[in-house]
């Protein structure tokens, strides 16, 4: 979306990520989504009088992680705690890093080679989750609210943008990217929608080379739909606002999604004074550097590289297929297209299996080895299996394992002999003169009205390049 | 009565641990209701612990350092199923579903619980006149204060009712009891003792000790509840040292120092004492230097910003949500202000006050990040101190024990009870308060011996020259 009159969008973005470790950032309890409210609870993390918080290893570890997979410098760091009363924050303070926090000054390049600078990348504990009961929906208003203290000190750690974005395409982009990284690194789950990857905009505008204007921060983006459709709407409203003569107030918006626009949640000149001061419950974070070392030398190839090195065996790319790279590098997929291009397959047949069938269920990939990818591919290309019966051949590896050929065989997936093809194509033609007519008059979109017929009668045996074949010979 | 040693000698000898119980039983029935010591006491829990000692000498097994020992625990520390309340209205009725790492090492040694002792409301104090459950009497003279804010746990030993007390100490909460009360009390290492479990006042000087009438009891539970604990991030990585085996090494070839600061002020028989004990400990072959410790008179107000500033933010969870009192309002905010205005006391809330102000934005960098500075000078200006002496002596309050009422109404005078007490906390070393002699109304004086971090065996031997002196 470009902007009327020669504005311009400001955007930094501040992302959380829950941390993917088997336990809570400062206590045993598990880490884990979607179990019955206030059973992952224990004295520490529900803030009880006397408990202690003792930091979780690996979450220093994938914090660490995030700081080398964004290029920023690893720092021996502190923690503060952020004093604000909040019925879903046990203890009325959040224990945060402040102003020495463990990765500082990286960046991140964007898949068109943009590069967008990141600030930090610190931990910090996450809160528990109220819901409100009643009409408002909101904690002002609610007839009742009800707290789950599940993800109460849940690992995260916030990763904040320089203001260096300009477009909400470019916004868009950034995210993907961070997520898809996040995932690689096993850092996160990057599910935007369950609440483990939270995005936070902020959006200014201003004529190209200006000052930066006032900021407002947009909450409530649960997909990257809903992070491009808010930066957009919020960047109209203020320019309508600026060039009606107004002024932005700075302040925090809420998106809604259904209604499509963005309103006041707080304005920030009453924004709460939040007493930082040193955690004196934790000791300084200073990991060493044969540990820094073990946790970069642990980094998997991230992946821009693993995209390139795909793209590298296509050659030119459709856009499709340039969303198909980009799906199965975030679904770690990579594995099943390389072993095709290993085996000298066709790569472009393996993209598409991959990014529909592999990744429509992820899960089932553990049935699924390469080498049977392989060979169910190498199946299609010969012909031996049409398209249709090749996806359930895979359907069915993905489901319960096995092996192809027998699978092909068991479901009867043989191809047909050429002389019953004959016999089928001939009857049909008998069946539907006036189609026939039109296509021997040179009309070709009736070629898929007769496959559609004989994948019909031969259910779904017939190759599809075997029908036309015999169509042309036929004409 | 008996010594904690003497019990737990008698017990792994084969004497019921149920004695003890009953007698300490007796002795809590006599006088807690004139004294008001204990806010809660376990007959029944003790008395199962007692018989599970005794099963356990039955067996053969080793019963613990503290076997059959009774012991009274401050209402700061958090036992399961029983309720701590930290003398606040706001904690009321709240019973904790876990044990504090000492309770547990505590029972894992056979001492046995007798109950949760009062204080200055969440340690608030030096008297123990903040309590909301009424001020607990000095045993030695019931119309004076037994000190705080540890001082229902300085009063159980001191009415005999029991041997053993644990106390924790911000500021003084332990020494300043033990001298009003004629009690040996400590102030461990920061980070010897875990506070986990220890409902925290300020994070950063609270730990936890011990009350005995005698050094060598002071020194066996303090071993007792030393060494590591994984779940306090704070706690020292080393292992318990070992104390009771050096208390009666003596002070031969040590430097002691004594620093007019830490006794500046104080009424002429406090000093007296404490000019008697550098003779004593002279005798006993130490070399006694002189010192100036500028910096000391800086503690008061650097500690009156620290500590309400933690406190700030350490009693912000009582809000009414998941436990204790909860007064309703009219949303979630009227609610928590309600309680919070029902719940806590009035020193309470002008600590939260104090300590909020001290963080305010604009405010941080003159009061907060000031008194940041005094504490890391402090610290220096004791690390200089230690190049010249092993340890220091000095007092341990102005005065003896005073009457209820006399400072209640001059917070000033109330917090420069704690003058002597306070630099040792800011700076996380040891120290602890032996009795020596007597002053006003032949009331005890305490005596105060200073060490770096993890001198704790050398304060001991010193004090038990004095002890020796003292003729105990």
């Amino acid at each position: 979306m470009s902007l009327p009159n020669g504005w311009e969008m400001v955007i930094g973005l501040e992302v959380h990520t829950e941390l993917k470790t088997k336990t809570k950032l400062f206590c045993g309890c598990a880490n884990a989504f979607g179990s019955a409210p206030n059973t992952q609870v224990c004295p520490i993390c529900l803030g009880l009088p006397g408990s202690l918080p003792v930091m979780n290893e690996r979450a220093v570890e994938l914090a660490m992680a995030i700081g080398f997979a964004l290029n920023c410098t690893i720092q021996d760091s502190t923690f503060h705690r952020k004093n604000y009363f909040y019925p879903d924050m046990p203890k009325d303070y959040q224990i945060s890093q402040y102003d020495v926090p463990i990765n500082a000054h990286g960046y991140l390049t964007l898949p068109d080679g943009f590069r967008v600078s990141i600030e930090r990348a610190h931990m910090e504990e996450d809160t528990g989750k109220t819901t409100h009961l009643g009409t408002s929906g909101r904690i002002h208003g609610a007839d009742r609210s009800l707290v789950d203290y599940n993800r109460s000190g849940v690992p995260l750690v916030e990763i904040v943008s320089g203001p260096d974005i300009r477009t909400s395409q470019q916004a868009r982009d950034y995210v993907a990217e961070l997520r898809a990284i996040l995932i690689a690194i096993g850092a996160s789950d990057g599910r935007m929608e369950e609440g483990s990857l939270r995005v936070d905009a902020n959006v200014s505008v201003r004529k190209a080379d200006a000052p930066f204007g006032t900021r407002c921060e947009i909450k409530n983006l649960n997909s990257l739909r809903s992070l491009q459709r808010a930066i957009e709407y919020e960047a109209l409203r203020q320019i309508e606002v600026l060039e009606d003569g107004g002024k932005i107030r700075q302040e925090t918006r809420h998106w809604d999604e259904d209604r499509g626009e963005t309103s006041t949640l707080r304005v920030k000149e009453e924004a709460e004074d939040y007493r930082y001061f040193r955690e004196p419950d934790l000791v300084d974070l200073a990991p060493d550097q044969a540990w820094r070392d073990r946790v970069k030398a642990g980094l998997p190839r991230l992946p821009a590289e693993r995209r390139g090195l795909i793209e590298s065996l296509l050659g030119e790319l459709s856009d499709a297929q340039r969303d198909a790279v980009a799906t199965i590098v975030d679904q770690g997929l990579d594995e099943y297209v390389l072993g095709v291009a290993d085996a000298k397959g066709d790569v472009s047949l393996a993209l598409a299996r991959t990014a529909n069938e592999i990744a429509a269920n992820v899960a089932g990939r553990t049935n699924l080895s390469v080498a049977n990818f392989v060979a169910t591919v190498a199946m299609e290309q010969l012909g031996q299996l049409s398209a249709t019966q090749a996806k359930t051949v895979l359907g069915e590896l993905l489901e319960s394992g096995g092996d192809p050929a027998a699978i092909a065989k068991a479901k009867g997936f043989e191809q047909l002999s050429s002389d019953t093809l004959s016999v089928t194509v001939g009857e049909l033609i008998e069946a539907n003169p006036d189609e026939w007519q039109r296509f021997k008059d040179g009309d070709d979109k009736l070629a898929q009205f007769f496959i559609g017929l004989v994948m019909k009668a031969t259910k779904g045996q017939a190759n599809g390049k075997a029908v036309i074949a015999e169509l042309q010979s036929r004409r | 009565m008996k010594t904690a040693q003497q019990i737990a000698n008698d017990v792994r000898a084969g004497e019921s641990a149920l004695v003890a119980v009953e007698a300490s039983l007796a002795a809590i029935k006599a006088r807690n209701e004139e004294l008001n010591v204990f806010l809660y006491v376990d007959e029944d829990g003790a008395r199962t612990a007692a018989e599970a000692v005794d099963a356990k000498v039955r067996r053969g097994e080793d019963p613990g350092l503290l076997a059959g020992v009774p012991i009274a625990l401050k209402d700061n520390m958090c036992t399961t199923g029983i309720p701590t309340t930290c003398s606040s209205k706001i904690l009321e009725g709240w019973k904790p579903p876990y044990n504090a790492t000492v309770v547990d090492m505590l029972a894992a040694q056979g001492a046995i619980s007798m109950g949760k002792t009062n204080l200055d409301e969440f340690a608030m104090g030096s008297s123990t006149e903040n309590s909301a459950f009424g001020p607990t009497r000095n045993p030695l003279d019931p119309t004076r204060v037994p000190g705080g804010s540890s001082g229902g746990s300085a009063a159980a030993v001191a009415a005999e009712m029991t041997p053993l007390s644990l106390g924790s100490d911000t500021g003084g909460s332990i020494r300043q009891p033990a001298a009003l009360c004629g009690l040996v009390g400590v102030k461990p290492t920061y980070g010897l003792v875990s506070r986990y479990g220890l409902i925290a006042f300020a994070s950063s000087l609270d730990q936890i000790g011990p009350f005995a009438s005698t050094v060598t009891d002071a020194a066996l539970l303090l071993e007792a509840i030393s060494g590591h604990d994984p779940m306090d991030s704070t706690s020292l990585p080393e292992p318990a040292p070992s104390l009771v085996a050096h208390v009666n090494d003596g002070v031969a070839g040590k430097r002691i120092a004594l620093v007019r600061e830490l006794v500046e002020g104080a009424d002429d028989a406090v000093v007296a004492s404490v000019n008697r004990a550098v003779e004593v400990l002279k005798d006993a072959g130490a070399t006694i230097v002189e010192l100036s410790i500028p910096e000391l008179h800086l503690g008061l107000s650097a500690y009156y910003l620290i500590a309400p500033a933690e406190a700030s933010s350490n009693l912000a969870r009582y809000d009414g949500v998941r436990f204790g009192n909860r007064i309703d309002g009219d949303d979630v905010t009227a609610m928590m202000e309600a309680t919070r205005t029902a719940g806590f006391g009035a020193e309470v809330k002008r600590r939260i006050m104090l300590g909020t102000y001290a963080l305010s934005a604009g405010y941080f960098d003159a009061y907060y990040g000031q008194a940041l500075k005094v504490r890391t000078r402090m610290i220096e200006a004791f690390a200089a101190a230690y190049q010249q002496a092993d340890m220091i002596i000095g007092a341990t309050t102005p005065s003896v024990a005073f009457t209820f009422g006399s400072k209640t109404n001059d917070p000033m005078a109330m917090y420069l009870n704690d003058v002597f007490t306070i630099p040792t906390n800011l700076a996380g070393e040891a120290a602890l308060s032996v009795p020596f002699g007597t002053g006003e109304a032949d009331l005890p004086i305490g005596v105060q011996l200073l060490g770096p971090g993890r001198s704790e065996a050398r304060l001991f031997a010193a004090a038990r020259v004095l002890e020796i002196a003292d003729g105990r």
